[in-house]
């Protein structure tokens, strides 16, 4: 068998090979946000793609949220198939109403008539050392709009393939995009690049016997190392990266919870209102006879996102998670 | 040196950034609202466009009673008339071509229906058993916008796709003054003014959003003035001007589709009727005001104008009245029956897939019906 040189790659190369290969497949795939042209975005996600396609492909917009997702609905309207950037996680809101009144409804409201083919990238989240309004974990406010997909990859090869699959998906789609795992390496054959599919499944990231970890995005990582971490106080977990909160995979997560018996929802966002209480919920409807103790949330506190001094102490880290896996009653155990 | 004896060989300059941009002048709407009818420019309009105008007014204020009256037989469940305003909304469908897309907001049922969507289809959203009644690409309309403004940076988007597909197309969007002061408003024409997109604005401003008056709105010179600071043309038309608005319009129309971009043009007019059926108008505004608007009525103007030059008799009148009677009595008689209903209906568009999550509240909703009809099959 010949082995592929399969190199480290960024998350950041891989969404940027997603757009570009997206691009190239299909000329009605055009690029537009804030300084996405010339500059190739403030992380440098668009970085090439002027160049190699044009600017009426890749296109610099003026600086203003909501003109550039409605004038995007516009686009698809006519059959393009836009994707959108937004700068930060907190510069999103201005297409706020976009987005609800129009891009989550329009197929529902033209019954299925005109569907909006658009892919609305969004940086979220902290843990890079951010200033105020450049790390909100936004993603509750999307989970909570029916008619929209949302989509956030955990590891180089996800990014690639659920942003293509999301750029092809015939429904608009928020692709969240965790900005402190944009420099995270992983081992990717860029040679054999794959989309996810279909979107809606999650993937079991570590296996284990004795609880499982529910997590997506940029929490994946941290659930993986307190997995490591656990082993030494004798648990053996399992991790769960959802990769889609909507759809939601209630077939692999429940799966998971019915073989370990407990589970711990991990997020960034904040706890109240959060997809932790909603996840929560379902697997207790779905898995009560199987659990051992209640399902617990490790989540942000309640609380503006902090100034970037404080935020190691708002972000779920590995000393909380493994505090919740204590609270799962193992008493009962022995 | 000393400053003073700098001073000799001082010259002030711009800011080194600074350049000229575009000429304000050119862009700059006249000092009054155009007007066609009675004046000289007339003699100039085409006869038969003239009799066309007619006809789809009389029909339109015919329409619009018709609307308001199916609300009080409770077949609508709400409407917002725009009667007084028919001569924007027929001069907004009659001056696009086929290919060109409409943009209209929730008053705009009027320019849809003269568009050619069925009034049915048209009134579907404010019947209530649907949201948007019409294939939007059939007819090239989008759905009639309820939230203020959002539809115009629709319409800028889909002109520039169409540009830059190459395509003929030409998209006119439709808002309140209201609405101007919208954020989308803004965005939308400095979309527009950016990108050259062959898109025109049409405000009509018929004095109020809801309750409240323009000058609560806004204390621009005119709304049409705001094109300046975009950098497009703003025209100002006497809205109950059929002649003038369409006029105006088909300029608006002709130049965006030969590359000169957007136009913003304002066409006052005047909201006779309450903000809808639902709305009490006597709590803001006298009926004095409502007079002198009723004696600038645009069906008025324009019999007036084509009886004096001998292009309408009572006959004609008459013909146009007939016609607005069939339309009214078949709007009716559609209306009366019960649109049909399949609850079933809530989950069919969500997504072009149902999630799992959509599929298990089928089945329950599947199940509370099969429950509902055995209960009561049951007490039958
Ligand atoms: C974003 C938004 N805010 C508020 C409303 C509620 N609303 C509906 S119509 C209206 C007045 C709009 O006035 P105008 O833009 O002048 O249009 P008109 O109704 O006079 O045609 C308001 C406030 C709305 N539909 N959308």
């Amino acid at each position: 068998m010949t082995t592929v040189a399969v190199k480290p790659a960024t998350m950041a190369q891989a969404l940027t090979r997603a757009l570009r290969d997206a691009m190239a497949a299909d000329p009605s795939v055009h690029v537009m946000g804030e300084d996405v042209g010339t500059l190739g975005g403030v992380f440098r996600i668009t970085d090439g793609l002027a160049k190699e396609f044009g600017e009426d492909r890749c296109t610099d917009t003026p600086l203003a949220e909501a003109g550039i997702l409605g004038t995007a609905v516009g686009m698809a309207m006519y059959g393009l198939r836009p994707v959108v950037e937004m700068q930060f996680d907190a510069f999103a809101y201005p297409a706020f109403e976009q987005l609800v009144s129009h891009v989550a409804k329009m197929r529902n409201r033209t019954r299925g008539r005109m569907p909006l083919p658009l892919t609305v990238r969004i940086p979220y989240g902290g843990g890079i050392g951010g200033v105020e309004h450049h790390s909100d974990a936004s993603e509750a406010y999307y989970t909570a709009t029916p008619g929209l997909h949302v989509v956030t990859p955990a590891t180089v090869a996800d990014a690639y393939g659920l942003l293509r699959a999301a750029i092809a998906s015939d429904d608009p789609v928020v692709f969240l995009e965790p900005k402190r795992l944009y420099w995270s390496k992983d081992s990717w054959n860029p040679e054999e690049p794959a989309p996810v599919e279909p979107i809606g499944r999650a993937v079991v990231r570590r296996s284990g016997r004795s609880a499982t970890l529910i997590t997506y995005g940029p929490s994946v990582p941290v659930c993986m190392e307190a997995a490591e971490a656990a082993r030494a106080e004798g648990w053996d977990l399992e991790v769960v990266d959802l990769r889609s909160l909507v759809p939601f995979d209630d077939e692999t997560v429940c799966a998971s919870v019915r073989r370990t018996g407990r589970a711990v929802v991990v997020h960034e966002s904040g706890g109240f209102g959060g997809p932790g209480g909603e996840i929560a919920a379902r697997v207790t409807e779905r898995c009560f006879h199987h659990l051992e103790a209640p399902v617990l949330r490790v989540a942000g506190f309640d609380v503006p996102y902090p100034p970037p001094m404080l935020e190691r102490h708002h972000l779920p880290g590995v000393d909380r998670i493994l505090d919740a896996v204590g609270r799962l009653q193992w008493e009962a155990e022995s | 040196m000393t400053v003073m004896e700098q001073r000799g060989a001082y010259r002030p300059t711009p800011p080194p950034a600074w350049q000229p941009r575009t000429d304000p002048a050119p862009l700059l709407p006249d000092a009054e609202p155009y007007r066609v009818l009675g004046t000289e420019a007339a003699g100039e309009a085409d006869p038969e466009l003239l009799r066309r105008l007619y006809a789809e007014l009389v029909k339109g204020r015919r329409y619009n009673a018709q609307a308001t009256a199916l609300t009080k037989q409770g077949r609508l469940a709400v409407y917002p008339s725009s009667t007084g305003q028919e001569a924007c909304e027929v001069a907004a469908a009659l001056v696009l071509q086929e290919q060109d897309w409409l943009f209209p907001s929730y008053r705009d049922t009027l320019a849809v229906v003269a568009r050619g969507v069925d009034p049915v289809e048209a009134l579907t959203l404010l019947r209530g058993d649907w949201h948007t009644g019409y294939d939007p690409h059939e007819h090239r309309v989008a759905p009639l916008s309820t939230p203020l403004a959002t539809q115009l940076p629709h319409a800028v988007g889909l002109a520039h796709a169409a540009r830059l597909k190459g395509d003929d197309v030409v998209a006119l969007a439709m808002v309140g003054d209201g609405g101007t002061s919208e954020g989308d408003f803004h965005e939308a024409l400095n979309f527009a003014a950016v990108w050259q997109a062959p898109v025109v604005f049409l405000v009509q401003n018929n004095g109020f959003a809801i309750s409240v008056p323009l000058a609560k709105q806004t204390a621009a010179p005119s709304l049409a003035h705001k094109a300046v600071g975009y950098g497009m043309p703003g025209r100002l038309v006497d809205g109950n001007d059929a002649a003038a608005v369409h006029e105006v319009l088909a300029d608006a129309v002709r130049h965006a589709r030969a590359g000169g971009g957007p136009t913003l043009v304002e066409a006052i007019t005047y909201r006779v009727e309450a903000h809808t059926n639902a709305d009490d108008a006597t709590r803001y505004r006298g009926d004095a005001e409502v007079e002198t608007w009723r004696q600038h009525d645009p069906i008025a103007l324009l019999e007036r104008e084509l009886t004096a030059r001998g292009l309408l008799d009572e006959d004609g009148v008459e013909a146009a009245r007939q016609d607005a009677e069939t339309m009214a009595a078949s709007l009716r008689a559609h209306m009366n029956q019960d649109p049909a209903l399949d609850p079933m209906d809530l989950f069919a568009h969500v997504y072009a897939e149902p999630t799992p999550q959509l599929l298990e509240q089928r089945a329950q909703l599947r199940a509370e019906l099969a429950a509902e009809a055995e209960s009561e099959g049951a007490q039958r």
